[in-house]
């Protein structure tokens, strides 16, 4: 059983990004089950999706995955990766996207919110910690779309998702219109020459 | 068949296909809208689909449909279904023909809900029977035996699914189209004496639906769905039901030996009628038993029922004993945590890995989405009102969030078309006070169209404000009667809020545009100082149906820094970079409110 946890904002893409790794998985014959917010804090608030993979044979009872057993976390922001921190195993692996996205709230008040502190705190206590420079990654890439697939490919260098970035090639062919596909492969195969 | 990945509305959705669902009807409410969507998406030429105007609409027609044979799906969320308890509580005495499933998803937590109510219990309450699945896989099964269930004993069903399997997905064995039941209505068959209900048909029935309810405690017990596994553990059991069965069977197998259960466990798939028979084979030589269910303590009761009926000195832990939290969902974690105490159990793993506390993390409360019409709207009438003693009613929609500093316009949220009323009992109450009560578009056709009759009827002083943003953009973007388009893709004459409000009675009927501050303020101010029910409104199509073709730039030459434009709007795609006022390009839809409030009007607008 592969436990993955994927967080992020509204609006950054975890939904698709966990459809992704859903099709591969059961290209692959695994049995899966997932579950995401959806509704009123897809509107900027924190949001995360929990999802399971069996394999073939390999019973998956329900998606919710449960505190300390996440065999890896993909956070597409870092205080958000700090949040769902909780459910990483101890030697999970952390997928981080390292630029910070400020909270309504804290411009309001001109309230402090330092992602840097995040990564800081991210790097003495994860022991598997890759911290993806999305701002670089992007605009080498020439797309500020293709973060999500960006992270998964880092997370399918890493082994720890069970899948390859070549599986997840065949995932997104499905998903995505053939002009897309350049350019989100081009992005899922960027961890291996990082 | 063949394998597909599903969101479990998806899978409920298929299995009433599959149950060869004649007519499908709802009002979108999250988390059931996506049944009624799917339905639209993957419907066979034998399936009528509508978005209706109402719950209370929605289950109408579908009693309509099943007295005239058809199997019908009625949709919506728990709090719709009070909109539609009026026509379900009298429909269970009437009864049914064909097969008539009411869908109501609920929401622990809650999630996106006013209420943590119980379908269960409003099950009991109108003695309608109830399925409740525990998987969205079970969901696609249990839907298609609600509809043969409910055709047999002519009456209509409930099937509850809650958050988390409504929203879960799987991997799912579904039938091809060929494998569909085909079910072809025979049509309305006049009988006056079974479909018109009148006391004495009343009485008679409700004799008939009590004797058949107490029966099917007995049937429903050999109902594969309810069941009881590893049986031969003596002494403790669990029961449980919906999600939480599926964390139950998960949490007590992680700490059993060999996958074995460490208690006896009863699965409870049917919770109205419950399956007595079947719960006393469980209870069963047990000492003590822990229940794990969200929302209502509806297992447990039953359960310290039977216990009480029959004698038994079993000890039933819940939510009343304080074993299980009164409300919120459960989640692994906490059934695994009340499983540790009722076992004497201890799993390493749920004591999460010990970290430090990690730096304060920032809120993030979700907001008006950057562009959004709606924040135009409540700051054109915040600072018409500025100085002013004034009420700003809310309703049920996006625009609730316009609760949110800065904009602080929501005085009060009760339930869907409530806020014109609650506008006209303060200024009751309150009469120096200028009164406004906001209402979407969908919401409006949906539930506060008689509130504005009942305002004018008994001569209201108040403002409606309408925020009509051709869409019902909170749970999904559905169309509504002002959107001229149907769910069957019918394109057909928008019903215009003008024309509604002026047959009403409505005497000043004002339409602005949000986006335009220099206008909208001094009309709103004008507006709301005449006597009478007026209304306002705000026309602007919700930012998330079109693709911004602009963005905006602060000019950093002019700009003096003084930040009014985030501490005035609240809009997410304005922040502090460096110690300036900056724009997000990739948030921000060009939308110029910004550079409206701006001293310096220093904000510009980029083509993409």
């Amino acid at each position: 059983m592969t436990n993955i946890v994927l967080c992020g904002i509204g609006g950054q893409g975890t939904v698709l990004a966990s459809k992704l790794l859903a099709a591969a998985g059961m290209k692959k014959g695994c049995n899966v089950q997932s579950a995401e917010t959806i509704g009123m804090a897809q509107r900027g608030g924190s949001v995360f999706s929990h999802l399971r993979m069996g394999a073939a044979g390999e019973e998956v009872s329900s998606p919710m995955i449960a505190l300390g057993t996440a065999d890896i976390l993909i956070g597409f922001e870092p205080g958000e990766t700090v949040r769902l921190l909780p459910y990483l195993k101890p030697d999970g692996q952390v997928i981080t996207a390292s630029r910070s996205v400020m909270p309504v709230t804290a411009a309001l008040t001109g309230g402090s919110y330092d992602g840097a502190d995040m990564l800081r705190y991210l790097e003495d206590n994860v022991q598997n910690l890759s911290v993806v420079d999305t701002e670089t990654a992007l605009a080498e890439l020439g797309n500020p779309k293709v973060t999500n697939v960006l992270l998964l490919g880092y997370a399918a260098e890493s082994g720890a998702l069970g899948l390859t970035s070549e599986d997840l090639k065949d995932a997104l062919k499905e998903r995505l219109p053939e002009k897309l596909w350049d350019v989100n492969f081009r992005a899922l195969d960027y961890a291996k020459k990082a | 068949m063949h394998t597909e990945f599903l969101m479990g509305n998806e899978a409920i959705a298929l299995g009433a296909l599959a149950a060869g669902v004649n007519v499908v009807c709802g009002y979108p409410g999250t988390p059931s809208s996506e049944v009624l969507e799917t339905v639209a998406k993957r419907k066979t030429e034998h399936t009528y689909v509508e978005w209706s105007v109402n719950e209370k609409a929605a289950m109408e027609l579908a009693a309509g449909a099943a007295y005239s044979g058809a199997r019908a799906l009625v949709t919506m969320k728990q709090v719709g279904l009070n909109v539609a308890s009026d026509p379900l509580m009298s429909l269970e005495y009437v009864g049914v023909k064909g097969g008539m499933v009411v869908l109501v998803a609920d929401d622990p937590g809650p999630i996106s809900s006013q209420t943590e109510q119980d379908t269960r219990t409003f099950a009991a309450f109108s003695k309608v029977p109830c399925f409740d699945p525990s998987t969205p896989e079970e969901a696609y099964e249990m839907i298609q035996d609600a509809f043969d269930f409910s055709e047999q004993y002519g009456t209509p069903v409930f099937l509850r699914p809650t958050t988390r399997v409504d929203h879960g997905y799987a991997s799912i064995d579904v039938k091809d189209e060929n494998e569909y039941y085909v079910n072809t209505p025979d049509g309305f068959v006049k009988d006056s004496s079974r479909w018109v209900i009148f006391p004495r048909l009343s009485f008679a029935n409700h004799a008939k639906i009590e004797a058949r309810n107490e029966e099917l405690r007995t049937t429903l017990s050999s109902y594969e769905r309810n069941c009881i596994l590893g049986g031969d553990v003596p002494k403790k059991g669990v029961a449980a039901g919906g999600i939480s069965f599926a964390y139950a069977n998960e949490e007590l197998a992680a700490r059993g030996t060999d996958g074995s259960l460490p208690a006896r466990l009863m699965k409870v798939s049917t919770p109205f009628p419950f399956p007595e028979d079947l719960a006393l084979e469980f209870l069963k030589d047990l000492d003590e038993v822990l229940v794990l269910e969200e929302l209502d303590p509806v297992i447990e009761k039953e359960l310290t029922y039977i216990c009480g009926k029959h004698g038994l000195s079993t000890k039933i832990y819940g939510k009343l004993s304080h074993h299980i939290a009164a409300s919120g969902e459960n989640t692994r974690d906490s059934v695994g945590a009340a499983l540790d105490a009722f076992l004497g159990t201890d799993l390493e793993r749920t004591k999460a890995v010990e970290r430090p506390e990690p730096p304060q993390l920032p809120v993030r409360p979700p907001v008006l989405c950057a562009g959004c019409p709606h924040r135009a709207s409540f700051y054109a009438v915040k600072q018409a009102m500025k100085g002013k003693k004034a009420f700003f009613g809310g309703d049920i929609g996006c625009y609730t969030l316009g609760n949110a500093m800065p904009l602080d316009m929501c005085d009060t949220c009760l339930c869907m078309g409530a806020g014109v009323n609650i506008a006209q009992g303060i200024r009751k109450v309150d009469p120096d006070t200028t009164v406004f009560a906001f209402v979407g578009d969908s919401t409006f056709f949906a539930s506060a169209i008689t509130g504005v009759i009942n305002a004018v009827y008994n001569q209201a002083n108040m403002t409606l404000v309408l925020l009509d943003n051709s869409t019902t953009a909170m749970t999904g973007h559905q169309p509504h009667p002002g959107t001229g388009r149907t769910m069957m893709g019918e394109v057909v004459e928008k019903i215009d809020p003008v024309k509604v409000l002026e047959g009403i009675g409505v005497t000043e009927v004002v339409c602005l545009d949000p986006m335009d501050l220099a206008t909208a303020v001094p009309e709103v101010q004008r507006v709301s100082a005449l006597p009478g029910v007026k209304a306002v409104i705000f026309r602007y199509p919700c930012i998330a149906l079109f693709k911004p073709t602009k963005y905006c730039e602060v000019n950093q030459d002019e700009c003096i820094n003084c930040r009014r434009c985030i501490k005035e709007l609240g809009c997410p795609a304005l922040f502090i970079e460096d110690g300036r006022v900056t724009i997000d390009p990739g948030t921000c839809t060009g939308c110029g409110l910004c550079n409206q409030v701006c001293p310096k009007n220093c904000i510009g607008g980029v083509e993409r």
